[in-house]
């Protein structure tokens, strides 16, 4: 007992002296548990993401947006690699976590379950869905765990340019005709609520918060990250030439933010529960994709087994002519 | 306008962007996220050389047309991509079939066109010596994965061979502008190229253990612009943005 207690205190120095946590450390078995969690949450919403978004891409308005496009959720599929990857380093299986995916135990961010309608949504996604998420990813980069945090900087790298390409989008269909710039303001005012809802319940709310904070997975309430993404939202709403949503918006002098409207939380714990319009759809994306895929991976397993038995006995054989 | 070399650049245009269009379909959808990735990435070189060929075209046309309108605003008929490359994703065996019969064709037609006498031509056909080596290696070795791999890929990839072997004949059918092309010394003798292209697919058949299918009938005239019932739904898609809301920039 005294020896778990001093590894933890050992830990907890550790963490405290702001040394990284590496895979062959010793760990408390909650924090594995809590890492392997919001590692695959995230490695899933990654693959879950490609899914609205890959919806555009063969109707994307012109070649430069299409393999800019094809581009970007290509550089999802990879970021989830990563992510599977630092999962794994804690003990976790793949194909595991991609069961736990598709039978609806684990979860993905909530926004994806919302729909892409219009071309100006991969502009609005791109904006406000990647921005929220770099929020989040930029604090990453210096959590505890050391793969972690090393697989976010090149995931930061990434998205930060999508949320660019995003904005860009915005920023041509607001130049553009009046349809256009009304095709902007729809997307706006769909994705704008979902995307601060992307942070999570507020701080008082959170369960997982107070701990997680103390080990340095996270470094940044909830709502510290959500008044950021408003903060720097309103000036690039201002730019577009488009109104955020919210009637309540107002700059507050004192706090030196802007305060905003209340969220609807009803809607957002509604759509966590598997009520959005896209739940469904997503997850049964997902296991159309991992099913029909199944008879492939298992043909390549076949074939690696049988070139690695021929190969044995071509060394064995060679050993004994040799 | 050099009018044969226009619709040259057309007609290798639109093989890439049809072959490249039906890939992309797949991003997000693979059966192994590795193997998304790769598609994704074949896709992209695809449609990478589609834009090369389109925007050359555009450009010796001087009629203000854009790449875009090459791709997205002509008719079902004006298209001269081969008909294998329009074949839906019926599932992974097609892909990877359609793939590599066009992969096979793909490689020597680049590395023949590398001599072409027409310098932009040349320089388009370096670069995509290099991607199309990659796409052929790659879907060779799937060919050998499913072909030698379980029971069920095995009998997979010989049913897309089987289905999908009617159409490697227009690969290398001599066209009009084929004719026009090769005798203004700019495009590939195709003729020259057939035994390889047949050679490349029949020595890994053989090694992935598929059955050459008795087949001697071909399909033909995407070349001239009578497509299978699969272009329509492609071209919806590709072209909904422009046809929508024309004159717009994106």
């Amino acid at each position: 007992m005294d020896n778990i207690k001093s590894l933890e205190e050992n830990f907890q120095a550790k963490v405290d002296a702001e040394i990284k946590i590496e895979a062959k450390d010793w760990m408390p078995e909650k924090y594995r548990k809590t890492l392997i969690r919001q590692i695959s949450q995230h490695a899933h919403s990654e693959i879950v993401g490609m899914l609205p978004e890959g919806n555009w891409i063969t109707r994307a308005p012109n070649l430069r947006r299409k393999v800019a496009l094809l581009a970007k959720v290509q550089d999802e599929a990879g970021h989830g690699l990563y992510l599977y990857s630092a999962a794994e380093t804690l003990g976790a299986e793949r194909d595991q976590l991609f069961q736990d995916l598709n039978s609806g135990k684990a979860k993905y961010s909530s926004i994806f379950n919302y729909p892409t309608l219009t071309w100006a949504d991969i502009g609005a996604v791109g904006w406000l869905v990647d921005g929220a998420a770099i929020m989040n990813q930029v604090m990453l980069t210096r959590t505890s765990y050391g793969p972690y945090a090393r697989a976010m900087v090149k995931i930061c790298k990434e998205e930060s340019f999508h949320q660019r390409q995003g904005y860009e989008i915005m920023l041509t269909l607001a130049k553009g005709t009046p349809e256009q710039k009304a095709m902007a303001q729809d997307a706006l005012n769909r994705w704008w609520w979902p995307s601060l809802m992307m942070f999570g319940p507020s701080d008082k709310e959170s369960t997982h918060s107070a701990q997680s904070m103390k080990w340095k997975i996270k470094r940044k309430s909830n709502d510290e990250l959500r008044q950021q993404f408003v903060d720097i939202s309103i000036p690039q709403a201002e730019f577009l030439g488009l109104t955020i949503p919210d009637k309540d918006l107002k700059w507050n002098e004192e706090r030196g933010h802007y305060d905003f409207g209340a969220i609807d939380w009803e809607e957002f714990w509604n759509v966590v529960k598997g009520n959005g319009i896209c739940n469904k759809a997503r997850l049964k994306a997902r296991n159309k994709a991992y099913n029909e895929g199944k008879w492939v991976r298992e043909a390549a397993m076949a074939y690696a087994e049988k070139q690695s038995y021929i190969k044995h006995n071509q060394m064995s054989s060679n050993k004994a002519t040799g | 306008m050099n009018d044969t070399l226009f619709k040259y650049l057309i007609q290798l245009g639109d093989n890439s962007l049809i072959l490249g269009h039906r890939l992309s379909e797949l991003c997000g959808h693979g059966p192994i996220l590795e193997v998304d990735m790769a598609l994704t990435n074949i896709a992209l070189d695809l449609m990478g050389q589609a834009r090369n060929y389109y925007q050359y075209a555009a450009e010796i046309e001087g009629k203000g047309r854009t790449e875009d309108d090459l791709a997205m605003l002509r008719d079902a008929r004006e298209y001269r991509n081969c008909l294998l490359v329009e074949q839906a994703n019926e599932d992974f065996a097609y892909t990877i079939t359609r793939q590599f019969f066009f992969d096979a064709f793909h490689l020597p037609l680049m590395e023949a066109m590398k001599g072409s006498n027409d310098e932009r031509l040349s320089a388009i056909a370096h670069k995509s010596y290099k991607e199309v080596s990659y796409h052929y290696r790659y879907s060779s070795e799937w060919m050998k994965r499913l072909g030698d791999g379980t029971e069920e890929s095995h009998s997979r990839i010989q049913d897309a061979v089987d289905d999908l072997w009617m159409y490697i004949g227009e690969l290398c059918e001599v066209s009009d502008v084929d004719q026009a092309a090769i005798d203004a010394g700019l495009g590939v003798d195709l003729n020259a190229i057939r035994q390889t292209v047949e050679q490349n697919i029949k020595e890994v058949l053989k090694e992935a253990t598929i059955q050459i299918p008795e087949i001697s009938f071909k399909q033909s005239g995407g070349k001239s612009g009578i497509h299978t019932e699969q272009l329509g739904f492609i071209l919806a898609e590709l072209q909904w943005m422009q046809r929508a809301y024309p004159n717009m920039e994106w």
